[in-house]
């Protein structure tokens, strides 16, 4: 067996293997770093940037940045929460997060880690875009306002269930999630929500139909213990809360 | 617009000539645009399918590039360079003028198809504006007299090629010369120099030579080539980066101008020492004047031996270089951006490590160096690392072209040693009353006449080469405003603080602007700055926000003075808000008004 | 010792009373914050003019010309202001008809809405005329802390109350932070 080798991370070790990520390693030891694109599941994206750590006084993406012997990494200090809190902002000023008409809300990734981070209100300037919901489909519906362009859905589409159906269009804050089909509609693709691509979402922008509010308020997911213990949704077993299908 | 067969025919030769390679999809739909003035989703189909490729990597690539179009545009698209330093030249009364003239609004295509005219971001002519693109051709020094003419041409349907050849004159504007402009060059002396001496102590020489990037990051060139030299790989390749985005900044348009024969001979000497057969030229699209010529260079060489097979008679020396045109983003300057956008996919940038030496085009050992590094490379293969490491200072080695532009007598190209002050380069160029500097580009230093004496140099300030003066007539916010819209205009939205981060900055930085500020506004500002500083994926949300903090720095009394004394203000205009609802209840009793004398505004106990 | 109490306003703008809802939700403890506080202006008294207050607790979102002006008047008025609730926050439900232009939705409801009579756009002074967009408070005036939730429970109303009272670091318990 090669030797250990390994960082620390808020003064605490963690062990690695060759090749891991700082957030790979970190999850493994069972340490959370906040995270919204990275899913275990998935190659690193690296794009909301909320798992930003500080690698020897450098800020760095933990869910991309590969771990190294001696590293000293910093993940909840104040001045990182701080960062964390401000982009977690600006994802809720971008979209349209009324969380109180939400079927996800007490279950959703965005919100719990938004908790976990001590946002308590937006404080940006709210954007308000104009988006649209796509209920076309019989199983499933897409809120295009609460996307948050993790492109986890693009990517489970189309290396999971190899079937292409969501992409991201547009540059700038003009970038947005479509559907690839002529129309734009969910209804003209053979996407099913037993695919993988339902099951990865982070907020409440693709939801199942026919089965909504159905945990009491006080009992969902995060209602009671904060995402770093109870894990994300769409890791989770549907058993245990989530959204996975074993 | 064309028929449908004729449509899908004219994709097809297209995607012919281009050999049916998805990596020149790029290409594939400028050439697209060019016959069909904008790409219909018709078309975006038929090149999928000729492509093989899924439709929505066609148009996520047609929606990413600003000189594609998925909307009609008109025959004639004339695009105002918005650059500052166009602006100091009086684009806007300009643009205004030329609008109404053809009756179009900004932004706009003309009823009748004919012309749309809007704004661009810098197009590289700031010595020479103000500047515009007319179908993707720069026009140059415009005036009242040429807006004439071109509304008569416009108006007339005159074709391109039948307008006068001085409207697009690009002249090089060489003010000052020193080891790489002023001394001549033999063509294929590097080339004779890697032959004769080999791969090894050609490389010993560049990294004697202490020579660094000169896009500005400054990386040290020898490491770069040993890096891919030794990288696991049988197939290399050289990128040459002529994207020159960067606001304020032509000294590549004047190196492709003048010395294409030297920046070629330099990607060449690269491939012989990395061991690569393949090149590419990443040609800024609004460079696209200078292809043929290009074309013609690269076509010359191969016929002089010096690209091609067996060069210089060598069977073991093959090289040979492609020219790939970007089609309008900025971040496309990014190494890894202009990789993924020379594979012919829109922009965004890589996660970086791995790195282009290692895994570049399509994944293989890459070498990306800027035009004038390449050129400097070549004169160093010649001249000896000890030679170019004789100029300049400790850390940085040689010589730097700088861009002038803005308010200077001679704005144009100066080839100074580094270390060179501010205000040598000031007195040089005839600028006799400068309030500020931002030294290369937005997203490089607003620096103040209190530094004047700042060397430049990658000890002090470290430059791509953009220059662009402020006098004291100018009021520095204009151009701190115009920056923050190129940044939003230019991001590739990828990740969310720039994403989101540089609209926030914008905003903030036009309520200040516009007198509706505070100074909570500005500490708004430097929290925002903070953020996108650290948080950022690439290079250009990390320095978006330097023009703002620089500039809160450096001219506090710029912002202050539009400061409201009030605590706080709010973010949009109140009464404004109400407009819409009082034109539709035809309300005009006084609390149908916001009136600001009324309302206890930003009132604090 | 007579020790003089805070004064406390509230009010509820584009909001549900669901906020003011839950205040009351305090049950008995709202004996033992009237020992400590006074309330000024607030649905729950009938006090028109606001006074000098040391807090001010605001529920709702700013949707017209009337809105604008009580915000404006609690923030000259009041030492601190605290947005309440979701609506305050971020617009909350009320910020949904954002999503249409005011035309659309003025004349959805009063010009095309089933079963009118007569048919049109009020225009009566008394009533206050609408923002093109619902905006939350922090968009208007300075907000010195913000309470989420829709509404926020007592439990956190009172927390919150009870710390920001004694001079202690806002901390609220992780199952007191809800947007919903
Ligand atoms: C947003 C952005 C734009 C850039 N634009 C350019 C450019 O136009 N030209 C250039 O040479 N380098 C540009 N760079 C730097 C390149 O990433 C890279 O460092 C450079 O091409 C390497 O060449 P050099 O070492 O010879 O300078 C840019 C970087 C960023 C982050
Ligand atoms: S997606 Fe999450 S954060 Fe957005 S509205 Fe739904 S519950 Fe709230
Ligand atoms: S729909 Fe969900 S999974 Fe897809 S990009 Fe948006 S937030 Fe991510
Ligand atoms: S900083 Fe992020 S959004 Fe901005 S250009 Fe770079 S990758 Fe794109
Ligand atoms: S989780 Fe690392 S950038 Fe999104
Ligand atoms: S009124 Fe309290 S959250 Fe809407």
């Amino acid at each position: 067996m090669s030797e250990e080798q390994s960082f620390t991370l808020d003064g605490r070790r963690v062990p690695f293997q060759a090749g891991q990520t700082i957030m790979a390693a970190a999850l493994a030891a069972g340490v959370y770093i906040p995270h919204l694109c990275f899913n275990r599941e998935f190659a690193p994206h690296g794009s909301c940037r909320v798992c930003l750590v500080g690698v020897n006084g450098r800020m760095q993406a933990a869910c991309t940045t590969p771990a190294a012997a001696g590293q000293t990494v910093e993940s909840e200090t104040g001045e990182i929460r701080e960062i964390r809190r401000g982009i977690l902002q600006m994802l809720f000023v971008e979209g349209n997060h009324v969380c109180p008409a939400c079927e996800k809300s007490g279950a959703c990734q965005l919100q719990a880690v938004a908790y976990y981070v001590g946002m308590l209100a937006p404080h940006y300037t709210h954007f308000y875009p104009r988006r649209p919901v796509d209920a076309s489909h019989p199983e499933a519906v897409i809120d295009f306002n609460r996307c948050i362009l993790c492109e986890l859905c693009v990517r489970a589409s189309r290396d999971v269930d190899g079937k292409n159906v969501f992409a991201v269009q547009g540059r700038g804050i003009e970038a947005h999630l479509v559907v690839n089909t002529p129309s734009g509609k969910l209804g003209a693709t053979d996407f099913s929500i037993h695919d993988k691509a339902a099951q990865v979402c982070p907020t409440g922008a693709i939801l199942t139909k026919h089965r909504g509010y159905e945990i009491p308020i006080g009992q969902r997911l995060y209602d009671r213990k904060p995402i770093s213990v109870v894990g994300d949704v769409a890791t989770l077993s549907e058993s245990k809360g989530g959204r996975r299908h074993d | 617009m064309a028929e449908p067969d004729a449509l899908i025919q004219t994709v097809h030769d297209i995607v012919q000539r281009h050999g049916g390679m998805p990596t020149r999809l790029l290409q594939i739909l400028r050439e697209a645009q060019d016959s069909l003035t904008w790409l219909s989703p018709e078309t975006l189909d038929a090149v999928a399918g000729k492509l093989g490729v899924s439709p929505d990597k066609v148009r996520s690539v047609a929606e990413f590039y600003s000189f594609l179009y998925t909307a009609p545009r008109g025959s004639y698209d004339i695009l105002f360079s918005d650059n500052i330093t166009d602006r100091m030249l009086g684009n806007r009364e300009l643009l205004h003028a030329l609008c109404d003239r053809l009756g179009v609004g900004i932004g706009e295509t003309r009823a009748d198809g004919v012309v749309t005219v809007g704004t661009t971001s810098c197009t590289g002519m700031c010595d020479q504006g103000p500047a515009a693109l007319v179908n993707g051709y720069a026009l140059t020094r415009l005036d009242p007299p040429r807006l004439d003419r071109i509304v008569e041409l416009v108006n007339g349907q005159i074709p391109l090629t039948q307008w006068p050849r001085e409207f697009f004159e690009v002249v090089s504007n060489i003010r000052r010369a020193d080891i790489l402009l002023g001394r001549h060059f033999a063509d294929g002396a590097a080339l004779r120099a890697v032959l004769k001496r080999g791969p090894e102590a050609i490389l010993e020489e560049l990294v004697k030579s202490g020579l660094r990037g000169q896009g500005g990051a400054g990386f040290r060139s020898g490491a770069k080539w040993v890096s891919c030299r030794n990288a696991p790989g049988e197939v290399k390749y050289v990128v040459c980066n002529a994207d020159e985005g960067e606001p304020g900044t032509f000294k590549d348009r004047v190196l492709m101008q003048d010395f294409a024969d030297l920046v070629f001979e330099g990607m060449t000497l690269c491939g012989r020492v990395i061991g690569a057969r393949q090149g590419f030229v990443y040609l800024r699209g609004e460079y696209r004047y200078l292809l043929d010529a290009l074309k013609a260079t690269l076509q010359r060489r191969r016929e002089a031996g010096l690209l091609g097979a067996a060069i210089l008679g060598d069977p073991t020396f093959n090289f040979d270089i492609d020219i790939h045109l970007g089609a309008g983003a900025y971040v496309c300057g990014e190494e890894s951006a202009l990789i993924e956008s020379l594979e012919g996919k829109h922009g965004v940038p890589r996660i970086r490590p791995p790195f282009p030496t290692t895994h570049g085009y399509l994944n293989q050992p890459t070498v990306v160096n800027n035009v004038e590094t390449f050129a400097t490379a070549a004169k160093i293969a010649v001249e000896g690392g000890a030679w170019f490491a004789n100029r300049g200072t400790a850390e940085s080695k040689g010589t730097k072209l700088l861009s002038l532009s803005g308010d200077c007598k001679r704005p144009g190209i100066y080839e100074y040693p580094f270390g060179v002050t501010v205000r040598r380069v000031l007195d040089d160029c005839g600028a006799r009353d400068a309030q500020g500097i931002q030294m290369a580009g937005p997203a490089g230093h607003m620096i103040s006449a209190k530094q004047f004496d700042r060397r430049i140099c990658f000890e002090d300030l470290a430059t791509g080469g953009s220059f662009m003066v402020f006098d004291q007539s100018r009021d520095i916010l204009d151009g701190i405003r115009n920056f923050t819209h190129f940044f939003v205009h230019e991001s590739c939205g990828f990740c969310t603080p720039c994403r989101v981060g540089t609209s926030l900055m914008r905003d903030l930085v036009t309520k200040v602007h516009t007198g509706h500020g505070t100074r909570y506004d500005l500490e708004e500002m430097r929290k925002l700055g903070r953020i996108m500083r650290v948080a950022c994926h690439c290079g250009l949300g990390q320095t978006a926000p330097n023009p703002v903090l620089d500039s809160l720095d450096q001219f506090p009394e710029s912002w202050e003075r539009r400061l409201r004394s009030t605590a706080f203000e709010p973010a949009f205009d109140l009464d404004a808000a109400l407009e819409q609802a009082r034109q539709l209840t035809g309300r005009s009793d006084p609390g149908a008004y916001l009136r600001e004398e009324e309302l206890m505004l930003g009132t604090m106990p | 010792m007579i020790e003089s109490k805070l004064k406390i306003a509230t009010c509820s703008l584009a909001g549900c009373f669901g906020c003011h809802m839950s205040l009351l939700d305090l049950d008995e403890r709202l004996f033992e914050l009237a020992e400590r506080v006074e309330l000024d202006r607030s649905p729950l008294t009938d006090i028109k003019e606001l006074g000098e207050c040391d807090l001010g607790l605001i529920e709702g979102g700013v949707c017209n010309a009337e809105n604008v002006h009580v915000l404006m008047e609690f923030r000259a008025r009041c030492k601190i202001l605290v947005a309440i609730g979701a609506c305050a926050l971020n617009g909350g439900v009320p910020a949904m008809r954002n999503q249409y232009d005011l035309k659309d939705c003025l004349e959805e409801s009063y010009l095309r809405g089933i079963g009118l009579v007569n048919p049109q756009i009020p225009n009566d002074p008394e009533i206050p005329l609408l923002l093109n967009q619902v905006h939350p408070l922090h968009e208007v005036v300075k907000i010195d802390y913000f309470l989420p939730g829709c509404p926020p429970s007592a439990d956190a109303i009172w927390t919150f109350v009870n710390q920001l009272l004694s001079g202690q670091p806002l901390a609220l318990p992780y199952t007191q932070i809800h947007y919903d």
